[in-house]
């Protein structure tokens, strides 16, 4: 390692100050990763990304890279700073207007087709392959068609999110609605359930951890379809508009703060599907540590 | 086999519905066409008008049939208009970046079972990682490249690359993971090295985990390689096919170049479905 920085140092000195914080944070975060606290896991990762934010500052500023190029995080955070209204209005429209309504409709009606489905085993095996199918396909190709139909403004894109994250989580609610055994359907049958008591009492409940588990993987795919899908065509505010926008005039700042907050809201949306995971299926195995 | 009829049917009803909807959708364009020359349409002629159109608003499953048609067989695959040399721009930066991607993908996770420093470093970013938007990163990537003098088919492997990437991380830990203690011990009481242990044991264990997500990053590479196609202003590609189209109203084309990029996507899904099943059966793991 020693010689490793030592090389650093006679090529070039700024190579070798970075071989040094790297090298130095690493044998900190190594020594951390030794002990069994449970804070240094919390804190490992945490000392790991400040690391890169740290190289990624050094490479910008001591090689003088060019903010067309490479612009640094300090850059990327005066940015945020100065355009704060620009970023709230284009989170809004993306992420509120957009994404979160498309991914309302479009989780909610693959809920009702799973119950529907579920009732007919023959539209069952028709549907799941189909299903299963489309999951696997480029579904935001159809972006520039729902342009067409829908517009430039949020509707189109609510719309393409609604297709992109239909399969994936009728998939995972039509497995659900089977995860009961035969043993439990009996019970119901003893106590005279109707079709619907023992949907709502226990084939619904026992499908929550499928059904999160979609949910979970649509809440990406639903940014990502309303961002891809405005690089065809929007009105003059979103995420995607503006990156296609400072894309033409080189503003990689504004297009690093746009991919800041789009990753801040990723996070935040699968974090709050999760809590809400945590508090709807709390009985499951996999939720008791 | 069985479910073979359920799927015809519900196929059938599928184009049926498509059928409808175009019929319904385009069918203002022939009235308004209709009002202008002061004649009047009887339903069938409407139908008819409404299958028939240049640039219909949905483009019947027949127009769209003959689109794939013309663009796959009806030219030299070396013409711009050809579908196979679009498909094959778009295939070969795909290949590129996903072998890369999946590589890297796998060398990472290997580190990560056996350095517990580099497991608490990287793992929750890897994590984290597949709850962000990458793909708003593409088109950036993609001219910043460009300004570089990097073009061609590089920069789109790379978005694939990257898109792959994590997805075959997560899954490969978790197959790497998978053997538990009495297994490990029994190799243990072996006298096993590490690298044996890898080889024998972990390695084989994780073969089912490792194909699941090399299916999830191959679908991811495609989709990846087809937005990086978008900024570069339509220059070949299924995304180009698709943003030229949207540009001119061509909806065929639209319609034509996503039916080939899905049954690219599949094909490529298929095939590691096929190498899965090969090499889970020599293994003696097909269940």
């Amino acid at each position: 390692m020693a010689v490793l920085t030592g090389a650093g140092f006679a090529v070039d000195v700024r190579l070798g100050l970075m071989a040094m914080v790297w090298f130095g944070f690493w044998l900190i975060n190594a020594g951390l990763s030794e002990s069994r606290s449970p804070w240094a896991r919390r804190i490992v990762p945490l000392i790991f990304g400040v690391t890169l934010l740290l190289l990624w500052e050094m490479a910008a500023r001591l090689f003088g890279i060019s903010r067309v190029i490479l612009p640094a995080p300090s850059d990327i955070w005066a940015q945020i700073g100065q355009s704060l209204p620009i970023l709230w209005a284009d989170f809004l429209q993306t992420f509120i207007k957009g994404a979160l309504s498309g991914y309302l409709i479009g989780c909610g009606a693959a809920v009702a087709v799973a119950v529907l489905i579920d009732r007919s085993p023959f539209l069952q095996r028709g549907l799941l392959p189909v299903g299963n199918f489309v999951a696997a396909l480029p579904i935001v190709g159809i972006a520039p068609i729902m342009v067409m139909w829908f517009g430039f403004d949020w509707h189109s894109k609510a719309a393409v999110v609604v297709i992109m994250v239909f399969f994936p989580v009728l998939v995972n609610m039509v497995a659900g609605l089977k995860a009961t055994d035969a043993m439990q359907r009996d019970l119901m049958a003893t106590y005279s359930a109707s079709y619907w008591q023992s949907l709502f009492k226990l084939r619904l409940p026992a499908a929550m951890p499928f059904l999160f588990n979609g949910l979970k993987i649509a809440t990406t795919l639903a940014l990502i379809g309303a961002i891809v899908a405005e690089f065809f065509g929007s009105p003059i505010v979103g995420m995607g508009f503006r990156i296609t926008a400072e894309i033409g005039r080189l503003g990689l700042p504004m297009i690093w703060a746009e991919i800041a907050v789009a990753a801040l809201a990723g996070s935040a949306f699968y974090g709050a599907v999760a809590l809400i995971e945590k508090r709807v299926t709390f009985w499951h195995p996999s939720q008791r540590h | 086999m069985r479910s073979i009829l359920p799927i015809l049917t519900v196929l059938l009803a599928i184009v049926g519905i498509w059928y409808l909807a175009a019929i319904w959708m385009n069918a203002t364009w022939v009235r308004d066409q209709a009002a202008r020359d002061g004649r009047e349409v009887a339903f069938s002629e409407l139908v008819v008008e409404t299958l028939g159109q240049e640039r219909p608003v949905l483009p019947a499953p027949h127009q769209v049939a003959k689109g794939l048609y013309d663009g796959l067989f009806g030219q030299k695959v070396t013409s711009k208009r050809s579908l196979v040399y679009h498909a094959w721009v778009t295939l070969s930066a795909t290949l590129l970046g996903f072998a890369f991607g999946s590589a890297a993908g796998i060398l990472l996770a290997v580190g990560i079972v056996y350095n517990r420093a580099m497991d608490l470093s990287v793992m929750p970013w890897a994590i984290a990682s597949q709850t962000i938007p990458i793909l708003a990163i593409a088109p950036m990537i993609i001219v910043v490249l460009n300004s570089l003098g990097v073009t061609g088919i590089v920069p789109k492997a790379i978005i694939s690359a990257y898109l792959s990437f994590f997805p075959v991380v997560v899954g490969m830990v978790k197959g790497l993971r998978s053997p538990d203690a009495m297994q490990l011990d029994l190799l243990r009481t072996w006298n096993a090295s590490d690298v044996q242990s890898f080889a024998k044991l972990r390695l084989p264990a994780s073969m089912p985990y490792l194909f699941a997500s090399l299916k999830v990053g191959v679908a991811a590479s495609l989709v990846g390689t087809i937005v990086g196609e978008l900024p570069t202003g339509a220059v070949a590609g299924l995304g180009s096919r698709l943003l030229s189209g949207s540009y001119y109203g061509q909806t065929v084309q639209i319609w034509a170049a996503l039916f080939a990029a899905a049954i690219l996507a599949a094909s490529l899904v298929a095939l590691i479905g096929w190498a899965e099943r090969l090499t889970l059966k020599r293994m003696g793991l097909a269940r």
